[in-house]
């Protein structure tokens, strides 16, 4: 058997936290260094998969593959392709970045980064799974670290918020629970296994399907979140310490979107042809009211809150699309939201640390005081709105594409989305850092050398990917070409 | 089998019965609680030891009153295994005083047997008398704090029900006995798998039935008693009664229900989805607005009941391996969750929810494992009780009662939010209360083996799941 890669980029994470509960409370430079030291392993780990990785290759690579629960079938299977590969490396990489920006946490730290690895491998677990039970458990794992690390660490309003995100997601997946046991008990011989189910796709009546999707959807729509199932998001987002905002917005949004394009459209393609046009209408209130809401918000966090909202409708639309281009351009954009939302969310919290203060019109002038920062920041407000040149505009621009050749109006009515998220943006940067200097803010200092560590990885991979974007879309396009042959999409 | 020959089926009842008195009499010497405790531990591991080995045909033992099948080895061990528990929760909870002390183990031990009787009888009469074994010393029991007017109150309240829903059971009873002629389960079955019974005289008597039953594991509406009996007791003597008499009272309900009036199940599977719905309801939703703990987990324990009964509406082999496993994980997570509640109470003096504010900062090891029983309880995987819900769920979906995995479902949430407020009070509030900490090495030992348990039956579920099979009736292998 060779080297067991997945197993070390999920468990290795938990393996530092359980290291971790045994070091001493006050030994924070230990407790700090061993967390940092466990997600760089993972993220050097998925560099190597990265590297590894059979471009061409449609089929599961790196699988791993183990009974578990015989008696019912279910198996430790884990497995990437061009869909979760790119999922995988953002996780690893975001957890190790959140990880350094979570030096700042000053209380309770030994709990926090306990919590904090649980958390890691609770997303990895869930790229990287391959049967439903697994899924289940390593999707619900997520929840409690989560509630913990907004409750705990969180902004005035922790409590309400840690609350209502863990039973808005708890409600959700739960439905999801019973999809997975209809298709167990629909599927001949009785399997959880995503492969299995896979080949077998389409056999199953066209109501059960209906059914069976929208059990589905109810867990995987509360966490991308597609609307009205989003008011979870703001909240969570605006109380979260900052690096789990960022986790927030850049993993757990793409857990529910990976669902999407794991398991409700290659295991129920009828209903997912039967859904195509709901889905896409969703996906269009999702980008334009996202928006809106996001222009008035005077929240700084709040906004780009929101914008999450906005960008995960590119997601729905692309997906909604059934083409070859708006599928990549839909997972592009999970992969591109999630780095440039990231970074946006640290740079957030880079203003929080030194202004206390989120609310938009406290600030003003910064441009003076803290050109790195300023240049950093309008580099990812850029990136956000769409400019041509950076990755944002790639992936939204090919959702957009493959959604035109089967939904003409909807698509056209969500183009306005991207004039309105220009709009915010631009008035954001105006607000923040032109104008007349903030007297409160004289002595603001500029970005720290850490900071800086964590925002230019980021800054790369967003320039790259708007040069080149075939540096990200090579690993995925055979993969995506496949899944749409399965699902019976257009060829565009 | 002639009654000698029957005698050796039933050695860990009098191996109990003998510790028992052993206990009883030493105590007017020895009255320390540590070493009468280590005595009543000693006849559970010497009772289990002599557990008869599971055998594949059923045993007929005392002129068929009592039998020895798996299904009953599988409660007995279950069985002695919670009052290992209970009476290392005893010896570590402080509010227990060494005066009755040796009269307490006595009861424990003889509830103990009454519960091992319970789940082998294969007579109608001989499961009304177990059971009422158990009740009366359960009513002691609850009434052990003397001086305390809530531990009065509640065991009033506990003899008052009792006597009214066995009373009917035993009219039940009376009834089926004046139409079969008989008081033997098997020769009751074969009359009824002739198919000559009335529809609504059969649902008249397994209502009657289950007034008894539901009583024991505390159904919607047989459930009143459960919160002011559960606050009132002591709180080793409620984790005894929430798990023991449940898991007798499932046991019961599965033999007379499921392995002889099987027939009969048209008839009763409506009736009992409305009672698990109103159970899994009733409970979660009066559970969220306590302030109690005890009596949080009182209302928790009678949604987790209502959980159970999907498995047995469903009626089929996967329902009855997820009931079995329920059961095997409720009693793991619930014991651990009154033992936490002993230990907290030990060091605080109160249950009131409110003041495990801040409970992490002055025992971090206590909270967590309370929050990991109550994560379990609120069926977070993958932890024991996880395992127990997708059981059952599943085995509705497969059977085609939606509706109820449905509700099932939307339950489980609603309990999330109660769990994890206590949670919330735990880890995200500060302290209020003075804590002094006290160490008890029993209750350690418990809740290490309980714990252990949630996290073994979670993560290795295998062998458990075989375990169970092997101890299914005959009618599902």
């Amino acid at each position: 058997m060779s080297f067991p890669f997945l197993t070390c980029i999920v468990f290795l994470p938990l393996a530092g936290g359980l290291l971790i509960l045994f070091t001493p409370k006050k030994n924070v430079g230990l407790i700090k260094s061993v967390a940092t030291t466990v997600t760089a392993a993972a993220l050097i780990l998925s560099l190597v998969l990265l590297f590894n990785f059979d471009c061409a290759k449609t089929s599961m690579q790196f699988e791993e593959n183990m009974s578990w629960i015989p008696s019912i079938n279910v198996s430790y299977h884990l497995g990437v392709d061009g869909i979760s590969i790119g999922l995988v490396f953002l996780t690893t990489l975001l957890s190790f970045l959140a990880c350094i920006g979570s030096y700042s946490i000053d209380t309770r730290q030994k709990e926090y980064f306990f919590l904090y690895l649980l958390l890691s491998t609770g997303m990895m677990g869930t790229f990287v799974a391959l049967d439903l039970v697994l899924f289940y458990v390593l999707w619900e794992i997520v929840l409690v670290p989560m509630y913990f690390l907004i409750g705990i660490w969180g902004g005035p309003r922790k409590e309400y918020a840690a609350i209502k995100f863990f039973i808005y997601t708890l409600a959700g997946s739960i439905f999801m629970l019973l999809g997975i046991l209809a298709f167990y008990f629909t599927s001949t011989p009785h399997t959880f296994s995503i492969l299995e189910l896979g080949k077998t796709t389409g056999t199953l009546t066209l109501s059960l399907q209906i059914v069976i999707f929208i059990a589905f959807y109810l867990g995987f729509a509360v966490k991308v979140p597609v609307f009205p199932f989003h008011t979870w998001l703001p909240d969570a987002h605006v109380e979260a310490p900052t690096p789990i905002s960022v986790l927030l917005a850049g993993v757990l949004l793409k857990m529910g979107g990976y669902g999407f394009f794991r398991i409700s459209f290659p295991l129920l393609k009828d209903a997912a042809h039967y859904f195509a046009l709901p889905f896409a209408i969703l996906g269009l209130i999702n980008i334009v009211y996202g928006a809106i809401v996001a222009m008035a918000q005077p929240d700084f966090k709040k906004m780009v809150a929101y914008s999450s909202v906005s960008h995960m409708g590119f997601v729905m639309l692309g997906l909604a699309s059934m083409t070859v281009t708006g599928s990549n351009g839909a997972l592009l954009q999970m992969f591109n939201h999630g780095i440039i939302t990231g970074g946006m969310f640290f740079l957030v919290g880079v203003l929080y640390t030194r202004a206390h203060t989120r609310d938009l019109d406290k600030f003003g002038g910064l441009g003076v005081k803290m050109p790195v920062y300023s240049g950093i920041l309008t580099v990812f407000a850029l990136a956000s709105l769409g400019l041509p040149g950076l990755s944002g505009f790639i992936s939204e621009f090919m959702s957009l594409l493959g959604s035109y050749a089967v939904f003409k109006l909807v698509t056209i009515v969500s183009v306005l989305g991207i004039v309105i998220t220009a709009g915010y943006f631009l008035y954001m940067l105006q607000r923040v850092l032109m104008g007349p200097l903030n007297e409160r803010l004289v002595s603001i200092p500029d970005i720290s050398k850490r900071e800086l560590f964590v925002l230019i990885p980021l800054m790369i991979i967003v320039i790259l990917i708007g040069v080149y974007p075939l540096a990200a879309l090579k690993y995925q396009m055979a993969s995506i070409e496949a899944f749409i042959q399965k699902i019976g999409g257009g060829a565009f | 089998m002639n009654i000698l020959e029957s005698i050796r089926f039933i050695m860990p009842e009098i191996i109990l019965l003998v510790f028992a008195i052993i206990i009883l009499v030493s105590s007017f010497f020895i009255r320390n609680k540590n070493v009468l405790g280590v005595f009543a531990l000693s006849a559970i591991v010497a009772a289990s030891l002599y557990l008869p080995q599971s055998h594949k045909t059923d045993t007929a033992l005392f002129f068929n009153m009592l039998t020895s099948d798996s299904f009953s080895l599988f409660f007995k061990e279950i069985s002695l295994f919670i009052t290992g528990i209970v009476v290392l929760l005893s010896m570590g909870y402080k509010e227990l005083t060494e005066e009755y002390i040796g009269e307490y183990y006595f009861l424990l031990l003889n509830g103990t047997i009454a519960m091992l009787l319970a789940v082998s009888s294969n007579n109608l009469l001989m499961i009304y008398l177990s059971l009422e074994m158990l009740s009366l010393i359960s009513y002691l029991l609850v009434a052990f704090l003397k001086n305390n007017t809530l531990s009065s109150e509640g065991a009033l309240k506990y003899f008052l029900f009792g006597a009214l829903s066995t009373g009917i059971m035993l009219y039940g009873i009376s009834l089926i006995y004046g139409l079969f002629g008989t008081t033997d389960l098997s020769i009751i079955s074969k009359t009824v798998n002739t198919g000559q019974m009335n529809g609504l005289v059969s649902l008249i008597l397994l209502v009657m039935i289950l007034a008894g039953l539901g009583f024991k594991c505390s159904l919607v509406p047989f459930h009143m008693w459960a919160p002011d009996v559960y606050q009132g007791a002591p709180t080793a003597v409620t984790a005894f009664i929430s798990v023991g008499p449940k898991a007798v009272g499932f046991a019961v309900l599965l033999r007379i229900f499921t392995n002889n009036f099987f027939p009969l199940y048209v008839n009763w599977v409506s009736l009992m989805t409305i009672i698990s719905i109103f159970t899994m309801t009733i409970g979660n939703i009066i559970a969220i607005s306590q302030t109690n703990i005890k009596r949080m987990l009182a209302y928790s324990s009678i949604a987790q009941a209502g959980y159970m009964l999907i498995g047995f509406v469903v009626g089929s082999a996967s329902g009855m391996e997820g009931i079995l496993y329920y059961i095997l994980a409720y009693a793991l997570m619930n014991l651990g969750a009154f033992g936490c509640v002993i230990l907290v109470s030990n060091s605080i003096r109160s249950d009131a929810i409110e003041d495990y504010a801040g409970l992490y900062k002055k025992d971090p090891v206590t909270s967590f494992m309370l929050s990991i029983f109550l994560l379990s309880l609120a069926g977070v995987p993958p932890l024991a009780g996880f395992w127990g819900k997708f059981l059952v769920f599943s085995a509705a979906i497969q059977s085609k009662f939606i509706l109820l995995a449905i509700v099932g479902v939307l339950n489980s949430v609603v309990a999330a939010y109660y769990y994890m407020r206590v949670i919330k009070y735990m880890y995200l509030e500060e302290p209020k209360v003075e804590y002094i900490k006290q160490k008890s090495a029993p209750l350690q030992i418990a809740l290490a083996t309980v714990m252990a348990g949630v996290f073994i039956a979670g993560l290795y579920i295998s062998p458990f799941l075989n375990w169970i099979r092997n101890s299914q009736f005959s009618l599902f292998q």
